[in-house]
């Protein structure tokens, strides 16, 4: 059983703890599916690997118990098969790697976002010892957040083990629809509760999600906007990921993809730096000083180039 | 629990507070600032059971400007700095230990526009939440966390407290609908955690922030999500003979792939103090009711209300009844969420406790809930999130009889025990506060705990936002103070 218990009685979790140590450089290698986001980790650092497998998995709790070395694949398709889903990014990677980074998934207007989906962190501390942050129930506030500081922080801060994660049923009905000409942000406020909807400046893509007859109206909703297509799924995406505010988008030129209402968008240049401002900065750079003060976690990554 | 000894409140704001009172002055004016014993007598407390602490000089600042001009001049003096919102607080976090300068919010309450591409509106701290959503609900949205006591409580109060309330079973608690704030931080800075941006650049701190208790700054600008008002909405009263069916129905429903707007059960004891009070229209012959609500597009709340009310009888359900019209259903809710001020009725004081345990387990831990009341010979009433799994018992006695106090934290303490054993959490949406801080290392471990505790030293290495809160005695800014308990009015 993984969702309770103490972790020192976790013969994976230990044996992970005790590879990562409390000396020397070292670093998690995944997938190597975000490998340089936020910088690459230093040349010649130890790598470990994190647990991998679903330790628990109680469907009708809606809730996972995973490793974080796990791939995203491997667990959707244990999901998949008690008819549920997660937060997660579809682009692959592990779970762990997903989680370092904080990369929402396309459809996050309809799946939640994945950092409300992480319920509680286990990870190593720089010192080598196993720490458990949040729990296992779907609410939850019980101290300080520790899943919320892990999400996004690339390792820095410790190394995340397991995690467990809220999981969501599969909707009924789901369909992907291409509108040509139409007003992408007159078709965001049209529609209730939308998956994605994305627009390269000429084309609109919509992903409706939900019961058959509620898909099917606001199918309806959008072709009176205008004419649409039935598609396979959302176009090719560029590679890089900026992170815009969402009306930011409006005012978007050249080549791209964008989702209205987050202002996710898929460019093929890296966006620049948008480095926090300097307060935020000293609260990270002493949270920094808290949690890995000889900066040993993952070297060469940094939360705030990402 | 133990209770400590009654600390009595200094009267008068002594000589050495001259100074700061004329700096906090310089800060926010004359009027903004007060130091009378009947102004800090009435923020001495919350309305959590205990008793109260010591508020220093008080403070009203308009605006973000001023927030930090006062937490610049309680820095140079050495004081710790509290902020107050409503005060609805149920776990003490809001109660001034030490003689902080309190930080009222209460008159920072604009609402700015809705960034209708960006679904979010800044607001501040001082806006109360039904406000809020009073505010939007002409515009297409309303705001989602909705404790009982949205009437009173502020945005900064529920930021804070990461709060909850019946319909985050779908939409999630606060954290979820924070996406930035400008903070000012307990060394006097202002910073910008998170943004209107999906993938905001550096660590998470705006998440770290939600739920800190005052113990991390002042949030004094919040940019929160606003949720378009659901077209269609469905909901239900199904009656039931025994509470273990009500509960089951709660995990057969989440097990059955639904996840309604919000499953609310009440006992019978205070569904027929309910109706006494309001006349909701609730049965009074069922051991419990369960109040299910599912919102959206038409198709899928039908679908869904129908699936509710067939596994409801599948339960043994009485009986399933759907509100007729929106008159009918704000009369259920409004049963709800006035279910305390009905327990008046009944006994002089009451208690309220807030854990969660996993949904399969409601049934058996509602069990050992009754169990451990009788034991202590208390009444209990339950009325709960049982969407969530967040349990709230409510025990009702007469403080004025002697030992009762100690019983009631008896119980409290076996309730807090057997939620834990059933691979439940500490709290669900009170907070820890000063009430549970003797429960944390039962949830955690104390290499758990000094992780927590540097989250929170990064914000504030030098204890100056809230002391006294959250961490156990042992862990930086926990030692400051005791507090006696006493009870007294207030909302689940």
């Amino acid at each position: 059983m993984g969702l309770t218990g103490a972790l020192a009685e976790r013969r994976d979790l230990v044996a992970f703890a005790d590879e990562v140590g409390a000396d020397g450089p070292v670093a998690v290698e995944g997938s190597r599916t975000r490998w340089s986001v936020g910088g690459e980790p230093i040349p010649g650092v130890r790598l470990v690997r994190a647990p991998s497998g679903v330790s628990a998995y109680l469907p009708e709790e809606m809730v996972v118990c995973v490793g974080a070395g796990t791939t995203v694949a491997e667990l959707s398709s244990v999901l998949a098969s008690s008819g549920q889903r997660c937060a997660l990014p579809a682009r692959g990677g592990t779970v762990g790697g997903a989680i370092a980074v904080g990369e929402q998934h396309l459809d996050v207007l309809g799946r939640g976002t994945l950092r409300a989906s992480v319920l509680e962190v286990r990870y190593v501390s720089c010192d080598g010892r196993l720490v458990r942050g949040g729990g296992p129930t779907v609410k939850n506030v019980t101290g300080y957040d520790l899943p919320r500081l892990m999400t996004g922080a690339l390792g820095t801060l410790g190394l995340l083990a397991e995690v467990i994660l809220r999981t969501n049923p599969v909707p009924a009905a789901s369909t992907w629809l291409r509108a040509d000409g139409a007003d992408p942000f007159a078709a965001f406020d049209a529609l209730l509760h939308p998956s994605a909807v994305l627009w390269d400046g000429a084309s609109t893509w919509v992903h409706l999600e939900g019961h058959p007859g509620d898909v099917a109206a606001q199918a309806a909703v959008l072709s009176r906007i205008a004419a649409t297509t039935e598609v396979d799924g959302p176009p090719p995406l560029p590679p890089h990921r900026w992170s815009l505010e969402p009306s930011a988008i409006r005012g978007l030129t050249g080549r791209y993809v964008a989702s209205v209402g987050t202002g996710l968008v898929l460019r093929d240049e890296p966006q620049p730096l948008r480095p926090p401002d300097a307060a935020s900065l000293g609260v990270a750079a002493r949270m920094k000083r808290e949690f890995d003060p000889t900066g040993r976690l993952n070297p060469g990554r940094d939360p705030a180039r990402r | 629990m133990r209770l400590a000894s009654r600390t009595r409140p200094r009267r008068g704001v002594p000589e050495r507070d001259a100074a700061l009172v004329r700096e906090l002055v310089a800060a926010v004016g004359a009027p903004n600032v007060r130091t009378d014993d009947a102004q800090r007598a009435l923020l001495r407390r919350d309305a959590s059971v205990f008793d109260g602490g010591d508020a220093g000089p008080v403070c009203f600042p308009r605006t973000a400007e001023e927030v930090q001009a006062v937490v610049r001049a309680a820095r140079r003096h050495g004081r710790a700095v509290v902020p107050r919102g409503a005060g609805t607080g149920l776990a003490g976090g809001a109660i001034p230990l030490g003689a902080p300068v309190v930080v009222s919010l209460a008159r920072m309450t604009s609402i700015g526009e809705v960034d209708r591409d960006a679904r979010a509106v800044w607001v501040e701290p001082g806006v109360v939440n039904l406000d809020l959503t009073r505010h939007l609900r002409p515009l297409g949205f309303h705001f989602a966390p909705d404790p009982s006591s949205q009437q009173v409580c502020t945005i900064g109060g529920n930021v804070a407290n990461n709060s909850g309330g019946p319909h985050c079973l779908a939409y999630g608690v606060t954290n979820a609908h924070v996406l930035a704030m400008d903070v000012v931080l307990p060394d006097g800075e202002m910073a910008r955690l998170g943004g209107l941006d999906p993938e905001p650049s550096g660590l998470d701190l705006r998440g770290a922030f939600v739920g800190g208790e005052g113990t991390l700054g002042i949030a004094v600008r919040i940019a929160v999500r606003v949720t378009p008002n659901p077209p269609a909405v469905r909901t239900l009263l199904a009656s039931f003979s025994q509470v273990r069916d009500a509960a089951n129905t709660v995990s057969a429903v989440i097990a059955s792939g639904i996840v309604p707007a919000a499953m609310e059960v009440m006992d019978q004891r205070i569904t027929r103090a309910v109706e006494n009070y309001v006349g909701a229209g609730y049965p009074l012959d069922a051991a419990a009711v369960l109040l299910a609500e599912v919102d959206g597009l038409p198709d899928g709340t039908a679908h869904d209300a129908d699936a509710i009310a067939r596994i409801a009888r599948e339960q043994g359900a009485t009986e399933v009844r759907l509100a007729a019209d929106d008159r009918e259903r704000a009369l259920l809710w409004k049963g709800r969420k006035t279910a305390f001020g009905a327990i008046a009725q009944i006994a002089p004081d009451y208690y309220l406790h807030d854990t969660v345990v996993p949904r399969s387990r409601l049934a058996d831990v509602l069990e050992q809930v009754y169990a451990i009341a009788d034991r202590h010979g208390l009444m209990v009433m339950n009325v709960f999130h049982a969407g969530d799994g967040n349990l709230h018992p409510l025990l009702l006695f007469d403080a004025r009889e002697p030992g009762m106090l100690d019983r009631v934290h008896a119980a409290g303490a076996d309730i807090i025990e057997a939620s834990l054993a059933a691979g439940g959490v500490l709290s669900g949406e009170h907070g820890i506060g000063v009430e549970k801080q003797a429960y944390m290392d039962r949830m955690f471990t104390p290499d758990d705990l000094d992780h927590q505790n540097r989250l929170r030293r990064a914000f504030d290495p030098e204890c100056a936002a809230n002391p006294g809160k959250v961490l156990p005695t042992g862990h930086s800014c926990a030692d400051i103070q005791q507090l006696s308990s006493a009870a007294r009015g207030l909302w689940v």
